[in-house]
């Protein structure tokens, strides 16, 4: 690799890491507060000021991680220490790298050097975040067996359960999407999406929905949140973790919340595409050149960030309205509907596709 | 310390702002309540007042409720406790994690109310510290949300917070803790 491409392959980490974690974890955190706060009628947190301002609380979110960072930091006797520390790790670092697939812009030629905005442009790239996403319940599953405690075994049980078998009809909604676009890399699949009239959500729109139920459930939040059920197992997996190890769980949650929009906007949205204008048009538009070329891919990336922040208001709107389903109606909704469900797509899309009812885009 | 707060802005030139650690830390802490709501008895109709969209604690931070002890800082005892319960809120107290607070919210919970007799614990000060005592049978949303604030500032004057450590109950079993790091 030359000085050039480790620079770039540098600064795409850089904004993806900065992005998840300085920018989307404590907004969601106040999101996620605020907009319950509004979906209730209430005013929600909206006092914490730094110099007299508040900025509608967003500093709680601030002052939520201070408070935790120095909040003591709990190891229960009888637990495994080392796996007790090292399990908020492996929840968290898979969540992070399950966005080095996706892209979040197109290529563009800048400087006699063509820009691919993917941290890895990977042949499977749909393959690996789909591995990533079961790395994860490693962390969860390791951190409820090291706590020593009931619940977190509980809670890590049905964990397990859960996340696995929606792996299994997760991957199955997405076939269908799959035959429609023949690839696997997140990169082509963009690339096929530059016109409106192939975005997945136009022909695919059931796979849509079947697949954003399973990622939510994946991520184990509202109405699923049956692995750390309050009312039931206190707080199920992380029962006994205290401070950062904590937050580093819950920012692993918000990340995967992350992880999923960008997937749905990749697979379903268009990517960073804007419905009817090309890539080259952008270009073009902006006066062509380095500078265009700079400008459209701004433009690109401001376009992915604001459909991925629909579809985390989507998610939110629905984890303030559902109230949990209960153990077997979990399972039940995965193996007995949603993989059904999924299966009869796939035959549907296949004839569809055979017949000519659903034309494949070049 | 080499040098006092203002003195070392001059120093600098009048460019800088300095904070200590500790008001930095008390800040975060006075505006991040995680509840740990004990909930017995009637008080709670009026916690849940205090809770919902009339008078919501969320405005001062203190709504989002854990119900692990481990990740609460604020236990919030709503309602009578009787000798059977003591030994439960005990456990509890000694469960949380530093620095931990404890709101003593109606008559009963400050001094076993008008229930007099041979089945109430006299006030839960016999059995754990505790910061703010709000009575009441029960309690207006008002004066509750002004024991919050109460606390909020003894929070940002209790001097060296990060050796402000409660320890266990004075009463009650041992301690169950490895303290780390």
């Amino acid at each position: 690799m030359d000085t050039a491409a480790i620079l770039e392959t540098g600064a795409k980490l850089a904004f993806v890491i900065g992005i998840n974690l300085g920018f989307f974890a404590p907004v969601l955190a106040w999101v996620e507060r605020k907009q319950s706060a509004v979906m209730q009628d209430r005013i929600g947190a909206n006092r914490a000021d730094i110099f007299g301002f508040t900025v509608i609380g967003l500093f709680h979110s601030l002052a939520d991680a201070l408070k935790l960072i120095f909040k003591e930091d709990f190891v229960p006797r009888g637990a495994d220490v080392t796996m007790h520390r090292l399990a908020p790790m492996i929840a968290l670092i898979p969540a992070l790298m399950g966005m080095a697939v996706i892209p979040f812009g197109g290529t563009y030629e800048i400087g006699g050097h063509a820009v691919n905005l993917v941290v890895a442009d990977l042949d499977m790239g749909l393959l690996f975040v789909f591995a990533i996403a079961s790395v994860a319940t490693y962390g969860v599953v390791i951190g409820a067996w090291a706590s020593n405690n009931n619940w977190s075994m509980l809670g890590g049980l049905r964990a397990a359960a859960q996340m696995f078998s929606y792996e299994v009809t997760m991957g199955l909604t997405i076939i269908g999407l799959l035959m429609y676009y023949q690839s696997l890399s997140l990169v082509e699949i963009v690339a096929k999406q530059e016109s409106f009239w192939n975005w997945g959500i136009i022909y695919q729109w059931p796979a849509f929905i079947l697949f954003l139920a399973c990622a939510i459930a994946e991520n184990k939040r509202v109405p699923f949140d049956i692995p750390e059920a309050e009312s039931e197992i206190v707080a199920g997996y992380f029962t006994e973790y205290s401070g950062m190890k904590f937050i580093m769980f819950w920012t692993a949650e918000f990340i995967e919340v992350v992880t999923i929009s960008a997937l749905c906007v990749v697979l379903f949205f268009g990517g960073h595409h804007c419905a009817f204008i090309s890539d080259a048009g952008l270009v073009a538009l902006f006066g062509g050149g380095d500078l265009g070329n700079i400008l459209a891919m701004l433009f690109g990336v401001a376009v992915f960030l604001v459909k991925v922040c629909v579809l985390i208001f989507i998610q939110m709107i629905i984890r303030w309205t559902l109230p949990r389903f209960r153990y077997d109606q979990v399972m039940m909704l995965g193996w007995k509907m949603i993989l059904p469900l999924s299966l009869v797509w796939i035959l549907f899309v296949g004839v569809a596709i055979l017949t000519g009812l659903m034309p494949t885009p070049a | 310390m080499g040098m006092s707060d203002d003195k070392a802005v001059e120093a600098l030139g009048g460019s800088a702002i300095v904070t200590r650690l500790d008001s930095v830390i008390a800040w975060g802490r006075k505006f991040s309540f995680f509840t740990y709501p004990f909930i017995t008895a009637c008080c709670g109709m009026e916690f849940m007042s205090v809770a919902g969209p009339r008078y919501d604690i969320d405005r001062f931070g203190a709504a989002l409720p854990r119900f692990s002890p481990r990740q609460a800082d604020l236990l919030l005892v709503v309602g009578t406790i009787s000798h059977k319960q003591a030994p439960i809120l005990v456990k509890v107290y000694n469960q949380m994690a530093e620095p931990k607070w404890v709101f003593a919210f109606g008559a009963c919970v400050v001094s076993g109310g008008m229930y007099d007799n041979y089945a109430t614990v006299q006030g839960i000060d016999t059995l754990i510290p505790v910061d703010v005592y709000v009575p009441g049978c029960p309690p207006r949303p008002e004066m509750v949300l002004d024991g919050l604030i109460k606390l909020q500032e003894k929070v940002v004057a209790t001097p060296n917070q990060n050796s402000y450590v409660r320890g266990i109950a004075p009463v009650g079993e041992a301690d169950d803790r490895i303290v780390t790091g």
